[in-house]
């Protein structure tokens, strides 16, 4: 029963690291730009929840209807100042920008916060859980977790696939000189897709941190965790995200059962096996 | 107000470091169909993307109903209305049929476009709405890319390369449709390989030669063998 038990956690965590990965996968699916700094990102957002609480006492994901908007200011006004001026035929601009941010922002994080690991209370729903079989209990809070990444997914789905900014996003990424054709300003689509991949940066930091402790170097093995998501669901479809995410989780928790040194070892070793296998990802973009 | 719609000055533009124009002015009145004609790289995408202003490295004056566009961004132009259907095509690939018609009519000019209006131009692409746009023939890929330019309601319509890698019978059905597509008093410069068929449509016309106008005016005006000499420069 530990086994099934430690599976049923694993595809709870998968959630997480879907939430890691899709602003990611966004990012990349419209503009090409591989954010070094999104883990890092993650992070910032959950001391950004962690000062507004302490400000003003909120419950970890109330203070969500003020990290999202902030988070999706500052991503808007990062891409159209920063970030839209490294882009071209060359990748590596944006590379070495983004990988510059994680760096500026791990230290910014440590000088107003120190290194100290903080951790957001969310009250009784922490450690809550049900049981589901016997040996089974599901955390009420991994359980939100698991399903507000489903929520995101598909909303992020249905932005992309019903909406008029969704088309703009497809056709940006299409051919960015057609769209200005179209009379679309791609400077400022590439910041609204920013400003929303902030907005599931910033649900996916007070998650993290309401469920673990977190400190300013935490962010790059999150972008790793979310690089890996991105890669096992195959690059552009949002629930293979997810799936990834899963698999992700699943491996670790396997991992974890054998021996819990192996918990991480588990989740790369997988990562690695399926780059081998299908190097496109389980379900690239196309298959959807 | 003057009836000239567009009005090019001693336009010089640039493809890279190569210049691809040279000191090129013309007008275009209101309703006129010109015709582009001219050699494999003598200029004419060049010019109709200049115009559009997707090319950034030029000189001179583009004037569109009395207002400077030379300098203006291709995503503002095309809200000023001028409308190009690219070489090419150039259809999003992401996007359905119906989808690349939709963000032609993102800039939401006033005006007869609308879905239903290119869908009645165009039944066939009715019946594949919702197919993704480059699954088509090229000849139906052609009509949403100038579906698409014509939801925007433009002024000027400008038509890189109409006929290019279609069938004959295709091309034929496009342009027994031209008269209906410039309708309204819509202005159009059409680039076409095909002189015949362009000369026939087109109230005047214009051939560029490596950079430079090398003979413009109506095509009744000139024989067979003045056109061909300013087309090769011989």
């Amino acid at each position: 029963m530990d086994w099934v038990n430690g599976i049923v956690q694993g595809v709870l965590v998968g959630g997480l690291f879907a939430l890691f990965a899709t602003g990611l996968s966004l990012i990349f699916g419209v503009m090409r730009i591989v954010n070094i700094a999104h883990g890092d990102m993650i992070i910032a957002c959950a001391y950004l929840a962690f000062t507004i609480i302490q400000l003003s006492g909120l419950h970890p994901l109330v203070s969500l209807l003020i990290v999202i908007p902030i988070a999706s200011l500052v991503g808007y006004l990062l891409q159209t100042a920063i970030l839209n001026r490294t882009l071209g035929k060359d990748i590596l601009p944006p590379l070495l920008v983004t990988f510059g941010l994680s760096i500026i922002v791990q230290n910014g994080l440590l000088e107003v916060y120190s290194a100290d690991s903080r951790r957001l209370a969310a009250g009784p729903i922490e450690t809550g859980s049900f049981p589901l079989a016997r040996g089974i209990d599901i955390g009420y809070l991994p359980l939100l977790t698991f399903l507000t990444a489903v929520v995101v997914v598909a909303g992020l789905q249905f932005v992309f696939y019903r909406t008029e900014i969704g088309r703009s996003f497809r056709a940006v990424s299409d051919d960015p000189e057609t769209s200005q054709l179209m009379g679309l300003d791609n400077r400022k689509v590439y910041g609204l897709a920013m400003a929303l991949c902030l907005a599931v940066v910033a649900i996916a930091g007070v998650f993290l941190a309401t469920r673990s402790n977190f400190d300013p170097f935490m962010g790059p093995s999150r972008l790793i965790f979310g690089f890996e998501a991105v890669i096992i669901g195959g690059l552009g479809n949002l629930w293979g995200t997810l799936v990834g995410g899963v698999i992700l989780g699943v491996a670790q928790a396997i991992g974890a059962q054998i021996d819990p040194g192996w918990q991480l070892l588990a989740g790369h070793i997988a990562f690695l096996v399926i780059l081998a296998i299908r190097p496109e990802g389980l379900f690239p973009r196309g298959a959807r | 107000m003057s009836d000239v719609l567009l009005e090019i000055r001693d336009l010089d533009a640039f493809y890279g470091d190569a210049q691809a124009l040279f000191l090129l002015s013309l007008a275009l009145k209101r309703g006129e169909m010109l015709a582009l004609i001219g050699a494999n790289g003598a200029g004419k995408s060049t010019l109709l993307k200049s115009i559009a202003g997707l090319v950034a490295n030029k000189r001179g004056e583009i004037k569109f109903q009395g207002r400077s566009i030379v300098r203006r961004h291709a995503f503002e132009i095309v809200a000023e209305g001028i409308a190009l259907v690219p070489e090419g095509r150039k259809l999003f690939t992401s996007l359905s049929v119906e989808e690349n018609l939709r963000l032609g009519g993102k800039v939401r000019r006033s005006g007869n476009w609308s879905l239903d209006a290119i869908y009645e131009l165009f039944p066939v692409l009715k019946d594949k709405r919702n197919v993704p746009a480059t699954l088509l023939s090229g000849g139906q890929q052609q009509m949403v890319a100038i579906g698409r330019a014509l939801m925007s309601n433009p002024e000027l319509l400008l038509i890189d390369e109409l006929s290019l890698g279609l069938a004959p019978l295709v091309i034929k059905d496009i342009y027994d449709l031209l008269p209906k597509i410039v309708q309204n008093g819509l202005s159009a410069i059409l680039v076409e390989q095909d002189v015949t068929r362009a000369l026939r449509v087109a109230s005047r016309f214009m051939c560029i030669l490596e950079g430079r106008v090398s003979l413009e005016g109506k095509p009744a005006d000139f024989s067979r063998d003045q056109v061909t000499a300013a087309y090769f420069g011989t």
